[in-house]
């Protein structure tokens, strides 16, 4: 497993289910859960929801094109 | 990182105290569970973005700081003895019993060791098969596992000269304790997301139900605790006491199934004593009998480890909330990292260090 630029090995036998690539949340040496993307990305869906996340969208979103 | 710094955008994070601001219309208390989010909610300044009225107050969720003293000191009498090697988790070692720490013991020639992992405990006892190694195995739900794993092997691999120093606390009845206690002014959790992730919600649900608060399963990065506060909050503001999932990303509502089933092969329920608190019943982890010749209680032959011996540290009244640690006398002078009077001032999770850490000492009067 990497942690950031850092190799261990961890311990799977509490993640069967975890697979070459996935992101795992780890305790003392244990992958304890494997990080569901959908779930993760849904705290976004709510901020957009909230409409003040002006910032943000300016950072993630391509400029826009100008016309010639 | 993925799935880390996202989670520390300030633009979300302002985001979310502004919502916060529009929804709170009058003063309410919160507790987070876990030290590790104490530590995170003072290093990022969480408590500073925060409206006026809402209060953050720190709760037990620190293992190093919730293990008794008495056990501290069979710790430190184990690492004397001059076949044993004593494992321990790195932040254990400054942590004061009534007797020293084992950093002492070290000093005075005790054969001390820091791992990472129980695992790396039990190797260390297959390469010494002269020594025995005790590891010395604190923690909450979140830990239980991997110790119960270490133990497991140790039984299936036959491995005669390893054995545990069980210091094992379970959240929710401590949760319970703190809303049960007079002068607690606890009106809504944030859950330790970690713990929860092995235990599910099951038990913080019921727990919801049966004091009539608001539980918010929270992790641990600004955007995640502003997130369950904003949650806990919004339940609060409409009169609901609802378990929810703010950490859904790693908390599944049944936990980890393995985990669980490996933890309650190898320990059973027992009533245990938190360091501050006292004896909580049904509150803690043992050994079963069948792991009885891998508890180094029974093997050493050390008996009950006395109860209380802080007579100085006031950790107990942090821990439930009702002392901020920057407003206890010895803060910051007679007790700080390098000299602490208790725990919560010298663990990674501790709240005093974390106030130490990040808020500095007060200035002199």
């Amino acid at each position: 497993m990497l942690f950031g630029t850092i190799e261990k090995t961890i311990n799977l036998a509490y993640a069967p289910d975890a697979e070459v690539g996935d992101h795992v949340l780890v305790h003392v040496g244990f992958a304890l859960q494997r990080i569901d993307p959908e779930e993760a990305a849904r705290i976004w869906d709510i901020l957009r929801e909230m409409e003040e996340l002006q910032d943000l969208e300016v950072a993630t979103q391509a400029p826009p094109e100008v016309p010639a | 990182m993925k799935f880390i710094d996202e989670y520390r955008n300030p633009a979300a994070a302002h985001a979310l105290a502004a919502e916060l601001a529009r929804i709170t219309t009058r003063p309410w208390t919160l507790m987070e569970v876990c030290g590790g989010q104490t530590h995170a909610i003072l290093r990022y300044g969480i408590d500073r973005l925060l409206p006026p009225a809402l209060r953050l107050v720190h709760g037990p969720g620190c293992p190093v700081c919730v293990t008794p003293a008495g056990l501290i000191d069979q710790a430190v009498a184990l690492a004397r003895r001059p076949e044993v090697i004593l494992c321990s988790f790195g932040d254990m070692l400054r942590v004061p019993g009534r007797q020293g720490d084992l950093l002492h013991a070290k000093a005075a020639g005790g054969d001390v060791r820091i791992v990472y992992s129980p695992l790396d405990a039990l190797a260390l006892a297959r390469r010494e098969p002269a020594r025995e190694v005790v590891f010395f195995a604190i923690g909450f739900e979140t830990t239980a596992p991997a110790n119960a794993m270490a133990a497991h092997q140790a039984k299936t691999g036959g491995v005669k000269n390893f054995s545990l120093l069980v210091s094992q606390v379970l959240v929710g009845p401590a949760m319970d304790f703190i809303l049960r206690s007079p002068g607690s002014e606890v009106q809504g959790f944030l859950a330790a997301g970690h713990a929860a992730a092995v235990t599910g919600v099951e038990e913080l649900e019921k727990l919801c139900h049966r004091h009539h608060v608001p539980v918010v399963v929270t992790g641990f990065e600004p955007v995640d605790l502003l997130d369950g506060i904003l949650r806990c909050v919004r339940q609060l503001e409409q009169g609901r006491a609802e378990l929810e999932n703010a950490y859904a990303r790693a908390v599944r509502p049944e936990g980890n199934a393995p985990a669980l089933t490996m933890t309650r092969s190898v320990f059973e329920v027992i009533d245990r004593e938190w360091r501050g608190l006292g004896v909580l019943p049904a509150s803690g982890l043992g050994l079963r009998p069948d792991y009885a010749d891998f508890d180094a209680a029974l093997r050493f032959k050390l008996g009950a480890a006395p109860s209380g011996g802080d007579e100085e540290c006031q950790g107990g009244q942090v821990m439930l909330g009702t002392l901020r640690p920057d407003q206890c006398p010895a803060f910051g002078g007679r007790c700080k990292p390098e000299h602490p009077l208790g725990a919560p001032m010298v663990s990674s999770e501790g709240a005093c260090a974390a106030y130490f850490r990040f808020r500095g000492a007060p200035e002199p009067q």
